[in-house]
């Protein structure tokens, strides 16, 4: 069966580069780049190698890359690394779990959290960031770009709202990395949450940047890797696929690769929105990466589309999958101000490098026609249209 | 191979439901597996009565990973689909009014009627499932001459779960396929060793899969306390069935027709429950004899074998999952309401309950006893 993968924000495929950079890692060049022979400074190098790779992407120093296991790890080393018992912090209502978790749990330790609120686009006013800033606070994390919608936020202005008030500045960057150009500096952001995955790397390994200066505590006690903020032998091959992808993505970023990704997005809304009656797109009217689109289909829902367009050889999803694999209305969409069955009946579409003009024509032969299918079997639909 | 139409299998994660996956798989249908997450066992752990760590039957992460190794071992397409707000509003909620107003609920019929045949079949058809086939063991067949879909008793008796299914419709039958009736369970477990799967073993499962530990009366506590609602009152008199007040009882969701133990009054004889009034709140006491009934009324019927019931019939009827079908004679008494008597009279019928009326062994349809 033709199969197309349109769940890019989920994860992406590993580039040919990028497999090839870091095969030898495995068994070729295989040291511990703690050790001091010869095999060690192999593996040292690569290691500073990705750094300064990641550096570039991000426009920073090498020094204040760390890496990590993954985005959900840099996330909690930014925020556990620096928020103690009795500090205020403030975030958003449409986080990533790995913050929104994080927070719930730091409100559990005795620590007060801000979830402050978003528009009916899905974007945070920096002004409501600002009235939310306390005496006790010591950060505030507010992500980049959103997993579902893609809406981007205005980090530069609420980092100002962080440094006049002399407030840690982190931000989930995972699912802008690779998508949109990032400055930390141009930002002023203290801390920045980035994953290899989602931009065409390995699974299992990301950074997170932490401006000179900033003292975290480490997470994990052990060697003292990584300038001893993250402790643990480096996975070498993950870390060079990492530097390797964010060369690549830093390469395609000043190409302007971009535009080809935001031209079939383009399309995609502008096809389904023509032809499936009752549709919209959410987080439209914001800034949003160009790689992805969530669409409401009303009438439906969305995790029965999502399954009848897998048995057809496409993938996309909905929501975020709970530990059983079903499907939860998404926090983001109701946070917006979605009624529930509006927010179950959306979908997202995310591209990737890979994708062609070709499979966007695929997608687009499928979706109204498995949406009437859904329709013409809903009782909803036909308690509406009777 | 030869590809038949597209089935949907409700994969609960046990050996009934897999081995029909496996089976279908077998003789070459296009098959989907399809799990629903129904309740969030984590939802009432730790709360009062409520057991810390889960171990619920039914959508524990446990049953769906077994599902999921199922699916994968015999090569089919495999989905978790998420029905937990339908299952709170059409199973749980009424589950819980029931007791609240004094009769004994059957859950299993109310998420049979509402879920499985019917939510998930609307999402088999969706997804290009013309069919769905579950785990029970019961017949479906068409017949002919009446023109109607037949449900009837399986080969194995002690698995028979026709009680529970007395409320499919014909367009639900028509779509229903129940590979097991013909079959006993130690047949579908050695057809699971055959097909390798390594479940095969795996105990079956009796208890309300929402209740944890069987216990509703702690659960009711715990769901209330959850959804910030407090357990109305439901405490009252104890009184004889000719009206004489005996003593207090502490609240009326605690009883059931037919108990003997807990009333907390001393007599001579041995007192039963004859009868729990939910609007007066008093709950009726009396001697085993007493609890013998020659009659039954049941509404919300659905009728399977028969489009109407235009004159009396003679049935056998049961009035609970584990009850000896009795011989009665059953005759409508209004648009939706029937009456049936029986030969001999019978112990403890129980509002609440289902009255499921058998012609040998074809379901000719039932009712909630009222």
């Amino acid at each position: 069966m033709r199969r197309i993968y349109f769940d890019n924000n989920a994860t992406t495929p590993v580039l040919p580069e990028v497999l090839e950079a870091m095969q030898r890692y495995y068994a070729e060049y295989f040291g511990n780049a703690s050790s001091i022979h010869h095999h060690g400074q192999e593996t040292r190098a690569a290691v500073e190698r990705a750094r300064e790779s990641v550096a570039a992407l991000l426009d920073c120093r090498a020094s204040e890359i760390v890496f990590t296991s993954g985005g959900t790890e840099a996330d909690n080393l930014g925020i556990f690394g620096l928020v103690q018992p009795g500090d205020h912090v403030i975030s958003s209502t449409v986080e990533h779990h790995a913050v929104l978790n994080s927070c719930k749990h730091l409100e559990s330790l005795g620590c007060g959290v801000t979830y402050v609120p978003v528009d009916g686009r899905g974007v945070v006013d920096p002004d409501d960031v600002r009235r939310a800033i306390r005496p006790a606070t010591k950060l505030i994390t507010i992500m980049m770009a959103n997993n579902e919608t893609g809406v981007l936020q205005s980090v530069q202005e609420i980092a100002k709202v962080a440094a006049e008030a002399d407030v840690y500045f982190h931000t989930d960057a995972v699912q802008a990395a690779g998508k949109v150009p990032i400055s930390v500096r141009e930002i002023g952001c203290d801390l920045l949450s980035i994953s290899a995955h989602k931009m065409h790397g390995p699974q299992g390994v990301g950074a997170l940047y932490a401006r000179k200066g900033t003292k975290l505590r480490p997470m994990l006690y052990g060697g003292s890797h990584e300038r001893s903020r993250r402790a643990g032998t480096e996975n070498v091959p993950g870390i060079v696929g990492l530097g390797k992808a964010a060369e690549i993505a830093k390469q395609a970023l000043t190409r302007g690769d971009a535009r080809e990704i935001a031209a079939m997005r383009q399309r995609i809304e502008d096809t389904i929105l023509a032809e499936v009656e009752a549709t919209g797109v959410n987080g439209a009217g914001a800034p949003r990466v160009p790689n992805t689109t969530n669409i409401y289909f009303d009438y439906i829902e969305g995790e029965a589309l999502v399954i009848a367009l897998d048995l057809k050889g496409m993938a996309v999803s909905t929501g975020a999958a709970c530990s059983s694999g079903a499907i939860e209305p998404s926090h983001v969409l109701t946070a917006m101000g979605m009624p529930a069955e509006r927010a179950r009946a959306s979908l997202r579409f995310s591209l990737g490098k890979q994708n062609t003009a070709d499979e966007v024509d695929f997608a687009l032969s499928l979706i109204p026609q498995s949406v009437a299918r859904l329709r013409e079997l809903s009782p909803v639909y036909n308690g509406v249209h009777a | 191979m030869p590809q038949a139409n597209t089935i949907a299998v409700a994969m609960s994660g046990g050996v009934d439901s897999s081995t029909v996956a496996a089976m279908l798989r077998a003789e070459g249908h296009s098959v989907i597996g399809l799990t629903m997450q129904l309740w969030n066992q984590r939802r009432l752990a730790g709360r009062p009565g409520m057991p810390e760590s889960v171990q619920g039957r039914c959508c524990s992460l446990d049953d769906v990973y077994d599902a999921r190794r199922v699916a994968e071992t015999i090569g089919i397409p495999y989905y978790v689909v998420n029905h937990e707000d339908r299952f709170e509003r059409d199973v749980v909620r009424p589950f819980v009014q029931e007791y609240l107003s004094g009769r004994t609920p059957i859950p299993c019929s109310l998420c049979n009627n509402h879920l499985k045949f019917d939510q998930l079949l609307t999402v088999a058809r969706q997804i290009g499932a013309d069919k769905v086939a579950t785990g029970h063991y019961a017949r479906v067949e068409f017949e002919e001459e009446s023109g109607r879909w037949l449900l009837k008793r399986p080969t194995d008796r002690a698995k028979d779960q026709t009680y529970f299914l007395f409320g499919l419709t014909q367009e639900q039958l028509s779509r229903t396929l129940l590979p097991l009736g013909g079959m006993t369970k130690p047949e579908v477990r050695e057809l699971a060793r055959g097909y390798g799967l390594a479940l095969a073993e795996k105990p079956d499962s009796q208890e309300i899969c929402f209740v944890p530990g069987g216990d509703y009366k702690n659960f009711l506590d715990a769901y209330l306390e959850e959804k910030g609602e407090s357990l109305p009152d439901t405490a009252g008199e104890l009184v004889t069935t000719t009206g004489e007040v005996i003593g207090e009882h502490s609240g009326i969701h605690k009883f059931t027709v037919g108990q003997r133990k807990g009333l907390g009054v001393a007599t001579g004889s041995p007192l039963y429950v004859i009868q729990l009034k939910g609007d007066a709140r008093q709950i009726v006491v009396g001697s085993q004899d007493e609890l013998y009934s020659r009659t039954l009324r049941a509404h919300r019927v659905n009728l399977i074998s028969l489009d109407d019931l235009r004159q009396p019939m003679r049935v056998s009827v049961k009035i609970r999952h584990k009850h000896q079908p009795a011989a009665a004679t059953i005759e409508k008494i209004s648009e939706d309401e029937i009456l049936a008597t029986f030969d001999e009279p019978q112990r403890a019928v129980t509002p609440g309950q289902a009255a499921v009326f058998y012609d040998g062994d074809i379901v000719v349809g039932g009712g909630w006893i009222t």
